[in-house]
């Protein structure tokens, strides 16, 4: 598979009162077309939302933020292209769907306007809007889609939320689904039941994902290849089950340690040690 | 310390329902009844740990509102330290508000904005311990944010100056403030990162050994829960479904729910 997406080179830094400061410094990375899965793992501060957020020039413009480098979704360079351009590519190339989903939608209208608004924008060809938003809400497994339509944000759990956002995302079938931490706000029986959606939509419509997270446990079976990020820079790649298996920068193996297992009582959670970590 | 004897638990819980009144129609007539917790009894021994576990909606957090009377019980007991804390009035309840704190899930909401961390960490200070001076609220206050891991200086800063995981170490801070014996932990380590989720839980560990504290934990993840439990009581649909030690649960989970809430802990 060609790549779908390349970046190279990505520097992002942030205007300080006096100073700028970078927060990510040169990475490079890419994904191939066809439903490859690349997940960007690390903690809050590591620099993986603004490097999602990049994808399809979302931050804000210079001088508060300048990004450098080149980021070419299907031979394309994003950071050179014009408003109308990137207008394209947003939701018809890259879709979204953010942490958390009661945040995300708009509280006053419902979720069948709001999905149907992302249709009617991305696909004026289609007469019957209405009859695809119900499509899309079945596809995301939400039963009675037709009375759903219908519903306020109010009126779902967190889960379903989360679902009509994935739907939301779908409208317009996007090449590249970009997933910033998708179940850090839901229990874990609703985790994996995400997870598990997003596996089934990633072989039915053949779109790749990036996933970010900091859990480890999310991307165990779920994503092809794992990079590692710490401080702004990839500290590790590789194959999910050999960075699991055989983790090699400090960093990463902390992160899998201080996981809590089940059924292995430890007396203490194991704890990321940043001296350690930045000195490699 | 009481100096009632060892052997009764701390927390006695005995077939507490909470239900919520369904209204509807212009006139708000009660149509209904949601009943969040449908009679559930357990107990919490002094000085342990007990893990309440369960998804959104299956009332556990209503449990532990109504432990610290946040929240009006329908019906039962809830016993503490041998008085039953369901039929005391309003100002008997007094210094049990000091004795029984919580640690909430959210700490970007818990924390006032517009209140410095020694305002929000010296409020309950001036309700509990009236008689400190402003100085030795000072100290008290230095005190504490050194306990949870902060540094001194940090009172004179605002909420919005701090990470979550800091934020959720300033809770911790306001619940010890009052020198409590008992802490509702509500879901103290949900909204954080796996490696600040780990200082939090390890937090939470040293400061029950040095100071004594009894815990009730809430959260929706087996893993953790279990990693902090003594004793570990699953909840669904207002009932608990199952108790047990920590390490039987795991070992040889008896409820179906149980049994699909290991399954969805993800494994390395």
């Amino acid at each position: 598979m060609p790549d779908l997406l390349k970046v190279k080179d990505l520097k992002i830094a942030f205007q300080g009162s006096d100073e700028s400061i970078e927060v990510v410094h040169s990475i490079d990375f890419s994904v191939s077309g066809g439903g490859e899965t690349v997940a960007i793992l690390g903690e809050s501060g590591s620099g993986k939302s603004v490097t999602c957020l990049s994808l399809t020039n979302l931050l804000p413009p210079a001088p508060s933020c300048t990004v450098s480098g080149e980021i070419l979704f299907a031979g394309q360079d994003i950071l050179k292209m014009d408003a109308k351009a990137l207008r394209q590519i947003r939701g018809a190339g890259i879709a979204y769907i953010f942490q958390e989903p009661s945040a995300s939608l708009n509280p006053v209208f419902t979720v069948g306007y709001q999905i149907e608004e992302a249709v009617r924008l991305h696909r004026p060809d289609l007469s019957d809007a209405k009859a695809r938003t119900v499509e899309l809400l079945e596809l995301v497994g939400i039963r009675d889609a037709a009375q759903r339509y219908r519903a306020y944000p109010h009126e779902m759990s967190g889960g379903m939320q989360q679902r009509v956002m994935i739907a939301m995302a779908l409208a317009c079938e996007p090449k590249l689904l970009v997933a910033d931490e998708p179940t850090t706000a839901l229990d874990v029986t609703i985790q994996a039941q995400i997870i598990d959606l997003l596996r089934e939509l990633r072989s039915k419509l053949g779109m790749s994902i990036v996933l970010i997270t900091h859990n480890f446990g999310i991307v165990k079976g779920f994503a092809d290849e794992v990079l590692v990020m710490y401080q702004g820079d990839i500290v590790e790649r590789g194959p999910v089950e050999t960075v699991l298996s055989a983790p090699q920068h400090p960093y990463t193996k902390a992160l899998i340690a201080c996981i809590p297992k089940l059924g292995a009582k430890q007396h203490r959670l194991t704890t990321i040690d940043h001296e350690m970590a930045a000195s490699q | 310390m009481s100096e009632l004897n060892a052997s009764e638990p701390l927390l006695a819980v005995r077939d507490l329902q909470v239900h919520f009144p369904v209204r509807e129609g212009v006139l708000q007539r009660v149509v209904g009844q949601v009943k969040a917790v449908d009679g559930i009894s357990f107990e919490v021994p002094r000085g342990s740990t007990v893990g309440l576990v369960g998804e959104s909606g299956s009332g556990k957090t209503t449990t532990g509102r109504a432990i610290a009377r946040l929240t009006p019980i329908t019906s039962g007991s809830v016993r503490y330290a041998g008085q039953d804390l369901s039929t005391v009035s309003k100002a008997a309840y007094f210094p049990y508000r000091k004795k029984i704190q919580m640690i909430f899930q959210d700490p970007f909401s818990s924390l006032n904005p517009r209140m410095s961390i020694y305002s929000s960490v010296a409020e309950p200070l001036d309700i509990h311990f009236k008689q400190l001076s402003k100085s030795q609220k000072e100290e008290r206050v230095s005190q504490l944010l050194e306990k949870v891991g902060l540094e001194a200086d940090f009172m004179r800063r605002y909420p919005h100056q701090f990470s979550g995981g800091q934020r959720q170490r300033i809770g911790i801070a306001r619940a010890l403030a009052v020198e409590p014996e008992f802490i509702i932990c509500d879901e103290p380590v949900s909204a954080l990162d796996v490696s600040v989720q780990a200082q939090i839980v390890n937090l939470l560990q040293d400061l029950q050994q040095e100071l004594g504290l009894t815990y009730l934990f809430i959260a929706h993840d087996l893993a953790v829960v279990e990693h902090i439990s003594d004793f570990v009581l699953v909840m669904t649909e207002g009932k608990i479904v199952e108790q047990a030690p920590a390490d039987a649960i795991y070992s040889n989970p008896q409820h179906p729910y149980t049994k699909k809430l290991l399954a969805a802990v993800p494994t390395l």
